[in-house]
C-alpha cells in the first residue's frame, strides 16, 4: 500500500509538474497565435499584454510572457491616437522589459524592446523628445547588435528609424535600406530557440523595402 | 488512506468540470468607466480586459478564497478577497485616480518656463539665441513674452511697472549679483553668461515661490546644465571676438568638467558701422569659466561654476551743459563669481538642494570734462563743470550658503523649507575734481527662513502655501512675506490659475547709507491666469494687479547724491497680457504674438507725485516668427518688437518751492525693432561629421527706425537731448564650430 501511495504521489507532482509547463506553453502559444490578430486596434493590443502579463506574474520565473506583454503594450502606444496616453502606456512597458530583463540578463531581443519603447516616448512629440529619446533608442540598439550579432531584429528597428528621418539628417530609403538588407538576410539566417522566443518582423521589413523602392 | 486519494481525484474532478463566470463594471471614483483595466486572478492565468464600457467577464476554474486585482495605467491598484464557489459572481469596481506630474495641473501664475522637458513650458532652451531681438543675450530674449518693457538705454529686466532692480536672477538657486556688465550712461550692457549654459529657465512676472525673496518684481530661475552628452570642444570666432573651450565627460558618464575662454573686442564691428558715441577705449573682454559636474549614486548633482572677466570701455559723448565740451566716460571692472550647488536624495523620501555662492566685483569710473581737442578742462570755475571731472570705484564682496529640504508626503504633495543667508559688502570711493574723497562702506548680513509646502488635491486642484521671513541688518527688522498660488484643470488642456504673494525688498546700492531709519519696501501681487496648452499651440493670458508701498524716497547726500530718506513712496501697476504661441497652423512654421497693457504709476525717488515713470509704457507688443528650411540647412528668424511712447520727465528742484517738481515733460515716439537673423548649419546630417558649424549673421533694426528712448536735460532744463541707440543698425556675423559631437539632433530638436 505504502508503495503504491508513493508511486501514485510520484506519479501525481510529475505529471503536475508537465501539466504546468504545457499548461504554460499552450498558454503562450494561443495567445502568440490571437497576438498578430490584435495589431488593428491598441485595445486589442493591450488586452493581449493584460493576458501575457498574467501568466507572466503567476509563472514569475519566465522572461517570454514579460517580454510578450511589454511588446504588446509598446506596440499598442505606437497605434495609440490618443497622445496623452502614450507615456503611461510605454512606462508600463518599461516596467515589464525590467521584469524580463532580471529574469534573462543580456538579452538581445529586450534590448531590442527597450528601444521600441524610447521611439514610443520619443514620437509622443518628436520636435522636443528627439535628443534625448532618439539617442536612449539608438543606443539600445547598438547593445543589442553586440548582444547578439546574428539578430535580425536590430537591423529591422534601425532601417525603419532611417527611413523616417529626413535626408537632411541622415536618413531616408537610401541608407535606411542598407540596414533593411542586412536585416534579410539575417533574418534568413535565424533560427528562434524555441517556437515560443521572439521570430516577428520579417514581413514588416520586406514591407518597407517595398516602399522605398 | 484509500480513501484521501479517492477524494484528491474526486475533487479534482470537480475542479475540471465547475467553471464560474467572474463580470463586473470597473469606474473611476467620478463613475466614468475605465477601458483598457486588467483584471487577474492572482497567481493564475486567469482574468481579462475591460472593454469600452468598462465592463469585463472572464471565466475560472479555480476555488476557494482568491485574491483579484484590478490595475490600470494612472490609477490606484486595488485587491479583492472573493471566495469562489459554485455561483457566478458579480464585482463592480471603482478605482481612485493617482496624482501624477503628468495629469496634474501645473502651478503657473505668472510664470514662463524655458525647458527642453518640463511640462508647461513655452519656450525651448535653443529659443533664448534664435530670437533675433534677443542679440544672443539670455535676458533679452525674455523682452519678446509678455509682462516686459522695450527699455534700450539700460540693461535688465523691467517687469509690470516694476524697476531692473526689482527682478533678481538665481543660478542653481544661488542669487548672481552683477548679473550684467557694470552700466554705461545710455547704454543697455550684456547679460554675462552664456545662454547654452543653462538647460532650463523660468522667467517669473509675480508670484512666485517663498524660496526667493529681495525682488519686489521678478525672478528669472535658471538651472544649469547636467553632464554634457559627449566630450567635446567648441571653436566661435564673430565680428565681436573669439573664444573656444571644451566640455570633457568621464568615461564612467558619470563625471564631468569643462573650461571656456572668450576674447571680445569690437573695434571691427565698430569702424563697420558708425557709433553715436566716440570710443577712445573700444569695448574689449576677457572671460574664463571653468566647471565640474559630479553624478551622484542617487542621481543628485554636485555642481562647480566659476567666471572670471575683466574688461574696459571709454567713450566721448558731447557734454549737454555746454556746446563745445565732452564727457569722457570709461569703466574697468573685474569680475569674479564662483557657485557650488549639492542636490540629492539623502533617503526617507526627503531631498536636499544646497549651495554656495561667493562673488566679487570691482568697477574703476572715470568721467572727465574734456575740449574740443580731447584734453582735460580743469580750469573752470563753474561747479556745474567742476563737479564732471570726477572717478568712483566700487568694491563689493557677496556671498551666499542656502539649503531647502523637500520631502513628498504623497504622490505630488511635499513640504520643503529651508534657509537662506547673504553676505554683501560694498565699499565705494568718490573722488571729486579737488581729489576731496568720499568713501564709505555698506556690510548686510541678511538671514532668510521660508517654508512652503505644494499641496496636490487631485489632478485637477493644486496649491502652493509659503512663507518667507528675512532680517536685514541695514533694516534691523524682519518682514514676513505670505505666497500663495492655486491652479485649477477646467479641461484636459486649459486650466486657471491665481496667484497671491507680498514681496519685500532693501534699497539698492546707490540709495545707500540712508539718512534716516528706513523699512522694507514691499509689493504685493495678485494674478490671475488662464492658459490653453497642447503640444503646438499655447494660449495664455494673465490679469494682475500690484500694488507698490513703502517705496524709498530719496533726498540729496554730503556729496550731491541722492540716498534714501524715508519710505513714503507708493505705486501701483494693473493690466492685461497676452500670449500665443503655434506650430500647427502654418506648416514648418513657428511664431508667437506677446501683447501687455500695463496702467502704472508710482510716486518713488526724487518724483514729486504719482506719475507714469519713464522705463513704462503702456502698449508693448511683440511678434517672433521661426522657419527652418531643411533642404537649405537654414534657419530663418524674425521679430518685430513695438512699444507706444514712454513718457519722460525734467525733474528739477524748485528752488521756489522749495522742492523736487516737473520742470518739462513729454513722450518719446513709440518704438519698432524689426530684427532679422539666419542660421546656417552646412553640416547638418553629415554622417559622422567630426565638425559641426553653425553660421549665424543678425540685424537688428533692419529698417532703420528711428528709436527714442527717453531725453537728458541739461542742468538748467533749457536743453534737450534724445537718449538712441549707439548705432542705427547693429549687423552680427560669427561662426561657431564644434568639435566631437554631432550636434545633429539639436538642429533636428529644435527644428523639425
Amino acid at each position: 500500500m505504502k508503495k503504491l501511495m508513493f508511486f501514485s504521489f510520484v506519479w501525481m507532482i510529475s505529471f503536475a509538474s508537465f501539466a504546468q509547463s504545457e499548461k504554460f506553453s499552450a498558454a503562450m502559444k494561443k495567445n502568440l497565435e490571437a497576438m498578430d490578430a490584435s495589431f488593428k486596434s491598441s485595445t486589442d493590443l493591450i488586452s493581449m499584454a493584460n493576458n501575457f502579463e498574467r501568466i507572466a506574474n503567476a509563472e514569475k520565473n519566465q522572461w517570454l510572457p514579460y517580454y510578450y506583454a511589454a511588446f504588446c503594450q509598446v506596440n499598442g502606444g505606437f497605434i495609440e491616437q490618443d497622445k496623452s496616453k502614450v507615456d503611461g502606456i510605454a512606462d508600463k512597458a518599461s516596467t515589464l522589459i525590467a521584469k524580463a530583463d532580471l529574469l534573462s540578463p543580456n538579452n538581445s531581443e529586450i534590448s531590442c524592446l527597450k528601444s521600441m519603447i524610447a521611439s514610443c516616448h520619443m514620437m509622443v512629440d518628436p520636435m522636443q523628445r528627439w535628443q534625448e529619446y532618439g539617442a536612449e533608442s539608438s543606443s539600445n540598439l547598438d547593445v543589442a547588435i553586440a548582444q547578439d550579432p546574428t539578430n535580425p531584429r536590430p537591423y529591422y528597428l534601425k532601417g525603419q528609424s532611417l527611413k523616417y528621418t529626413p535626408e537632411q539628417f541622415g536618413g531616408g530609403c537610401k541608407t535606411a535600406k542598407v540596414a533593411l538588407q542586412t536585416s534579410l538576410d539575417k533574418f534568413t539566417a535565424f533560427k528562434p530557440a524555441s517556437e515560443l522566443n521572439p521570430n516577428w518582423g520579417k514581413p514588416q521589413v520586406e514591407n518597407l523595402m517595398k516602399e522605398c523602392k | 488512506m484509500k480513501q484521501l486519494l479517492i477524494t484528491v481525484l474526486t475533487l479534482g474532478f470537480f475542479n475540471a468540470s465547475g467553471q464560474v463566470k467572474i463580470s463586473g463594471k470597473i469606474s473611476d471614483n467620478k463613475n466614468k468607466s475605465l477601458s483598457g483595466a486588467s483584471i487577474s486572478l492572482k497567481n493564475t492565468y486567469d482574468g481579462g480586459t475591460s472593454d469600452s464600457t468598462g465592463g469585463y467577464f472572464f471565466i475560472t476554474n479555480e476555488k476557494g478564497l482568491q485574491q483579484l486585482e484590478f490595475s490600470i495605467t494612472g490609477y490606484n491598484s486595488l485587491l479583492q478577497n472573493i471566495n469562489i464557489g459554485l455561483d457566478a459572481i458579480t464585482l463592480n469596481i471603482s478605482l481612485k485616480e493617482q496624482i501624477t506630474e503628468l495629469k496634474a495641473v501645473v502651478i503657473s501664475a505668472g510664470a514662463f518656463e524655458a525647458s527642453d522637458k518640463n511640462k508647461g513650458a513655452v519656450l525651448s532652451s535653443l529659443d533664448i539665441v534664435t530670437t533675433p531681438s534677443a542679440n544672443g543675450d539670455l535676458t533679452s530674449a525674455f523682452k519678446s513674452l509678455p509682462g516686459t518693457q522695450q527699455v534700450g538705454e539700460s540693461e535688465g529686466l523691467f517687469v509690470r511697472g516694476g524697476t531692473a532692480t526689482e527682478s533678481k536672477i538665481y543660478m542653481d538657486g544661488n542669487l548672481v549679483n552683477n548679473f550684467f556688465f557694470t552700466s554705461t550712461p545710455g547704454i543697455a550692457t550684456r547679460g554675462r553668461f552664456n545662454p547654452f549654459l543653462f538647460k532650463g529657465t523660468i522667467f517669473s512676472t509675480g508670484g512666485y515661490s517663498a524660496l526667493y525673496g529681495q525682488a519686489l518684481s521678478s525672478a528669472l530661475i535658471l538651472e544649469s546644465n547636467d553632464l554634457p552628452e559627449k566630450t567635446q570642444a567648441d571653436i566661435s570666432f564673430s565680428v565681436v571676438g573669439a573664444g573656444g573651450g571644451i566640455q570633457h565627460l568621464a568615461k564612467d558618464k558619470k563625471s564631468s568638467w569643462g573650461v571656456s575662454y572668450n576674447y571680445a573686442n569690437l573695434w571691427l564691428a565698430f569702424n563697420a558701422i558708425k557709433q553715436k558715441q566716440d570710443y577712445f577705449q573700444i569695448p574689449v573682454a576677457h572671460q574664463g569659466d571653468a566647471n565640474f559636474r559630479i553624478k551622484t549614486k542617487n542621481g543628485g548633482f554636485l555642481k562647480y561654476y566659476g567666471y572670471l572677466s575683466s574688461n574696459r570701455v571709454g567713450f566721448r559723448t558731447s557734454d549737454i551743459d555746454s556746446i563745445t565740451l565732452k564727457n569722457a566716460f570709461s569703466i574697468n571692472n573685474i569680475n569674479t563669481y564662483q557657485n557650488l550647488n549639492y542636490k540629492d536624495r539623502i533617503g526617507g523620501g526627503w531631498k536636499i538642494n544646497t549651495g554656495i555662492s561667493f562673488s566679487t566685483n570691482k568697477d574703476d569710473l572715470k568721467n572727465e570734462l574734456q575740449d574740443e581737442g580731447n584734453k582735460k578742462v580743469t580750469n573752470s570755475n563753474e561747479p556745474l563743470y567742476q563737479f564732471k571731472n570726477f572717478s568712483l570705484t566700487n568694491l563689493a564682496k557677496y556671498a551666499q550658503a542656502r539649503f531647502v529640504l523637500e520631502k513628498r508626503i504623497k504622490g505630488l504633495t511635499a513640504i520643503r523649507f529651508g534657509s537662506d543667508y547673504f553676505y554683501s559688502n560694498e565699499q565705494s570711493i568718490y573722488t571729486l575734481y579737488n581729489g576731496a574723497k568720499f568713501a564709505d562702506k555698506i556690510t548686510d548680513h541678511l538671514y532668510a527662513g521660508f517654508a512652503e509646502t505644494d499641496i496636490y488635491l487631485t489632478n485637477n486642484l493644486a496649491a502652493k502655501v509659503g512663507t518667507r521671513a528675512e532680517h536685514s541688518n541695514i533694516i534691523d527688522r524682519w518682514n514676513i512675506a505670505p505666497r500663495v498660488s492655486l491652479a485649477y484643470k477646467l479641461a484636459d488642456n486649459s486650466q486657471a490659475s491665481f496667484a497671491y504673494g507680498i514681496f519685500y525688498q532693501n534699497p539698492e546700492r546707490r540709495l545707500l547709507p540712508a539718512t534716516n531709519g528706513i523699512d522694507y519696501s514691499k509689493a504685493t501681487h495678485y494674478i490671475f491666469q488662464y492658459t490653453r496648452q497642447t503640444k503646438d499651440f499655447t494660449f495664455r493670458t494673465e490679469l494682475f494687479y500690484k500694488k507698490y508701498d513703502d517705496l524709498y524716497k530719496t533726498g540729496r547726500g554730503n556729496n550731491g547724491n541722492f540716498l534714501a530718506v524715508n519710505n513714503d513712496g507708493f505705486g501701483e501697476a494693473k493690466g492685461i497680457e497676452l500670449f500665443w504661441r503655434d506650430k500647427k497652423t502654418i506648416k514648418n512654421v513657428d511664431y508667437w504674438f506677446s501683447y501687455s497693457y500695463l496702467d502704472t504709476k508710482r510716486d518713488f525717488l526724487n518724483y514729486p507725485k504719482a506719475i507714469q515713470p519713464s522705463f513704462a509704457a503702456k502698449h508693448t507688443a511683440a511678434f517672433v516668427f521661426k522657419r527652418f528650411v531643411l533642404p537649405w540647412k537654414t534657419g530663418f528668424n524674425f521679430s518685430y518688437n513695438f512699444a507706444t511712447g514712454r513718457p519722460y520727465y525734467n525733474i528739477a528742484f524748485d528752488t521756489t518751492l522749495g522742492k523736487f517738481a516737473i520742470a518739462d515733460e513729454g513722450r518719446t515716439i513709440s518704438f519698432n525693432n524689426v530684427s532679422f537673423s539666419v542660421n546656417y548649419l552646412p553640416n547638418l546630417g553629415k554622417k559622422d561629421a567630426k565638425t559641426f558649424a553653425v553660421w549665424v549673421l543678425g540685424i537688428n533694426n533692419v529698417l532703420g527706425q528711428e528709436q527714442i528712448f527717453n531725453y537728458n536735460y541739461s542742468n538748467n532744463g533749457a536743453r534737450k537731448e534724445a537718449v538712441t541707440p549707439p548705432s542705427k543698425r547693429f549687423v552680427f556675423i560669427g561662426c561657431f564650430l564644434s568639435f566631437g559631437a554631432d550636434r545633429t539632433q539639436d538642429a533636428i530638436n529644435n527644428n523639425l
